[in-house]
């Protein structure tokens, strides 16, 4: 009985023997496999792009035109909600890990991120970045530079400002666009012709009247909130009109009170309750994609009231100091920045507005838009663009424009006199931008 | 013992000391280590890191080699800020308004389900349950679009109600910007609140009733008490220990409210500063404006805050309230 039960177990030790054997060979095999397929990443490096809806959109488009640059190159673009996108990457410069190789910005966080240490300065070698300047739109470039004199993003789209509004119900209050647009008090007047004929609002909410006064008024070099010395500017005349006449049009209930991107908003252009939007012109292609589809040929962009020139938002790109391929992040950023058909291509895909003067040049800027009721509307924001002055950023103006938004509040809600919540406004500002 | 037997287990002892340890001595340590790992990379680590950065100055766009030590500056600007009086303002006035009524409306609530509801009482109390369980982002979607002021189906009633003899002239002649108009956005905060967290309150005096004996109940009863008094006489009293845990948790909640005022009012639009509390003014200096040192600051504060606050609420209730 024991035999038998012996040969077993030597028949198990012989193959507990075999299996040791064959695991080594496989573990062999798999390490060697393993340091082959390292080689292959090795050779195959992997740029890594940070991006946000839709801007990635961009990124994605010109993933052709990058693989015919850098066919050894696999591009990998990561996409974050836009707020989601900025915190993360603040963290990631925080700590230092995480990283990607090309940081896209939104305008609002510019000033922020170019502020911090953890931005490479494209200005000099080896990118020369300043090279390109006369390339771009002047006002973008500027933003772009930082307190320092640093370069520290580029700038691949702006949003000049524009009046778009729903022609059809202005044509129904007897107002034309000369009338909507000869002056600001034109502009509340035709509002107030609008209610009475249509019901409709002129403005989703007086605080996008507030915003573009306060930047219709800023003298080319001047910074929105602050300085170059770094003073608060917010009791000068500029605010005190802009908050005096956006009070005087929710007073007038010109206003829906609905925040732009709110569902309300949303509701209220969809309905043709809320007949203009003062913003950038990249608004036309949000409208035509997916707020008002069925609203085609009733919008109609005009030049802001007053001859007043400002801009809304812009994207731009920048290179982490820990970035692992900084080469090859700056030839990606001039890709999408710099390269004439790219950007004409983020155009088409986006309806984004080229920061690249020689896109702008383009025969497609003159094509006319059939959302616009065939409006060869480019052109005018060409216009526009260049004559937008440039505003330096400053990395407090987002917590002024937060105070800013308290103040008029304070002034509508409670009643609170214009320049007394202006100069309560300017030593809270004051307060709050203590390490500048 | 003799002299010889003490030596002998004296030297056992020592031998057992001298043991080298072995891989199976280890192993007990072995099986509890991942919970201390995780808790002092997750738990421990984030908050001694919390105290450093109360005393730095640091926007961490800027690296970790940024930060400067600034002692108790980030205190005191906390201190002197106008945004943190508010804040601190509008989070008290959110405990009063919702914890107050919550435990006032929770409690006899639930003695009523204790008392009255034998049928179906799960699904009654489930039902309260359901708001503390639903998701933020649900409750966002739901309330914004009852309460939007064109579109809103609150409005849409009232304006409905202004058609009713007597009543309609009670209602008002215009809508409501519920969470658009600062002296509403408040109150309209407060009531999902209370809504959310009712049903919360009444599942753990419902919990606590059920383990109230009936017999003290059927004696007072024998005793002529009626329901009022057996509820206010009887019940109330042993109930003490949960009021105790219950109001401790809301003033812990309440310090640190956040979603609802958060989820409700977009923090861009300007009546936000309205709904306040000091968990947002945090979140907006952390990842608004950059600044982690004030905000950390406030985050100690508010911690010295509940401190206080739950001592103050312990000693009210003495040690017999506390169920000691």
């Amino acid at each position: 009985m024991a035999l038998p039960a012996l040969r077993g177990i030597a028949a198990m030790d012989s193959l507990a023997r075999l299996n040791r054997r064959r695991f080594s060979a496989w573990l062999g095999a798999g390490l060697l496999g393993g340091a082959a397929t390292a080689r292959a990443q090795e050779e195959r490096k992997t740029l890594v792009v940070a991006s946000f809806p839709d801007l990635d959109r961009a990124a994605l488009a010109a993933r052709q035109q990058w693989s015919r640059l850098h066919p050894d190159v696999e591009l990998k673009i990561v996409s974050l909600q836009i707020a989601d996108h900025h915190t993360a990457m603040t963290t990631a410069l925080a700590t230092g890990a995480g990283l990607p190789d090309v940081m896209a910005l939104d305008f609002r966080f510019v000033g922020k991120f170019a502020a911090s240490g953890g931005l490479e300065d494209l200005a000099g070698p080896p990118y020369n970045g300043m090279a390109l300047r006369d390339r771009f739109e002047r006002y973008a470039f500027t933003q772009a530079i930082n307190k320092k004199g640093a370069l520290t993003t580029m700038p691949t789209d702006i949003g000049p400002g524009t009046l778009l509004y729903r022609k059809d119900l202005f044509d129904q209050s007897g107002v034309s666009e000369a009338a909507l647009t000869a002056s600001w008090d034109g502009f509340l007047a035709a509002g107030r012709k609008l209610k009475a004929a249509t019901g409709a609002y002129l403005l989703g909410d007086a605080g996008d009247l507030r915003d573009i006064l306060l930047r219709a008024g800023v003298r080319d070099g001047e910074g929105l909130y602050f300085d170059a010395e770094g003073h608060v500017l917010v009791e000068s005349e500029r605010f005190v009109h802009a908050f005096e006449m956006s009070a005087q049009a929710h007073r007038d209930g010109l206003d829906g009170r609905a925040q732009p991107w709110s569902n309300d908003w949303v509701a209220g252009l969809k309905h043709g309750h809320i007949a203009t939007q003062l913003m950038g012109a990249w608004l036309t292609g949000h409208l035509r994609n997916w707020i008002a589809p069925d609203q085609s040929g009733l919008w109609r962009s005009a030049p802001l009231p007053g001859g007043a020139f400002a801009s809304y938002g812009g994207s731009f790109y920048a290179i982490p100091k820990k970035s692992r391929h900084k080469q090859l992040a700056w030839d990606f950023i001039k890709l999408l920045c710099a390269d004439r058909e790219v950007q004409l291509q983020s155009l088409r895909v986006l309806d984004s507005f080229p920061a690249l003067l020689e896109a702008q040049q383009d025969a497609s800027m003159e094509a006319p838009i059939p959302y616009l009721g065939g409006q060869r509307a480019r052109l005018m924001w060409r216009d526009i663009a260049a004559k937008v002055p440039a505003i330096p950023v400053n990395r407090y103006d987002a917590v002024a424009t937060d105070v800013i938004r308290d103040a008029f509040e304070q002034v509508i809600t409670e009643g609170v006199a214009v320049r007394q919540a202006l100069r309560d406004a300017r030593v809270l500002i004051e307060h709050r931008a203590r390490w500048r | 013992m003799d002299t010889t037997t003490t030596t002998a287990i004296t030297a056992t002892a020592a031998a057992a000391k001298r043991r080298p340890l072995k891989a199976r001595d280890l192993a007990p340590y072995l099986f509890v280590s991942p919970f201390f790992l995780l808790f002092a990379i997750f738990g421990l680590f984030p908050l001694l890191f919390s105290i450093w950065l109360s005393v730095h100055e640091w926007d961490p766009a800027e690296g970790l080699q940024a930060m400067h030590f600034v002692g108790l500056e980030n205190f005191r600007f906390i201190l002197t800020d106008p945004w943190f009086h508010r804040a601190v303002g509008n989070t008290a006035w959110f405990a009063l308004a919702t914890a107050l009524p919550q435990h006032l409306v929770a409690l006899p609530l639930a003695a009523f389900i204790h008392e009255k509801i034998r049928r179906g009482r799960d699904l009654v109390v489930g039902a309260y349950f359901v708001p503390y369980i639903t998701s933020s982002v649900a409750i966002a979607l739901i309330f914004t679009t009852l309460l939007s002021r064109d579109y809103g189906a609150v409005n849409a009633l009232l304006v409905e109600l202004t058609r009713v003899p007597l009543l309609g002239s009670f209602m008002p002649g215009h809508p409501i910007d519920w969470l658009g108009d600062a002296h509403y956005a408040k109150p309209t905060v407060a009531f999902v609140v209370f809504w959310r967290y009712l049903g919360w309150n009444t599942v753990l005096y419902l919990s606590a009733l059920q383990a109230i004996s009936p017999d003290l109940n059927e004696a007072a009863t024998l005793d002529g008490a009626g329901a009022v008094r057996r509820f206010l006489y009887v019940t109330v009293p042993l109930l003490r220990p949960m009021i105790y845990f219950a109001v401790t948790l809301s003033i812990i909640g309440s310090l640190q409210l956040f979603e609802e005022p958060f989820i409700l009012v977009d923090i861009e639009q300007g009546v936000s500063q309205s709904v306040m509390t000091l968990a947002i003014f945090m979140y907006r200096l952390a990842f608004g404006e950059g600044d982690f040192g004030a905000a950390s600051a406030v985050s100690w504060l508010v911690f010295l805050m509940i401190v206080v606050l739950t001592w103050l609420n312990a000693r009210l209730f003495g040690r017999e309230g506390r169920g000691e």
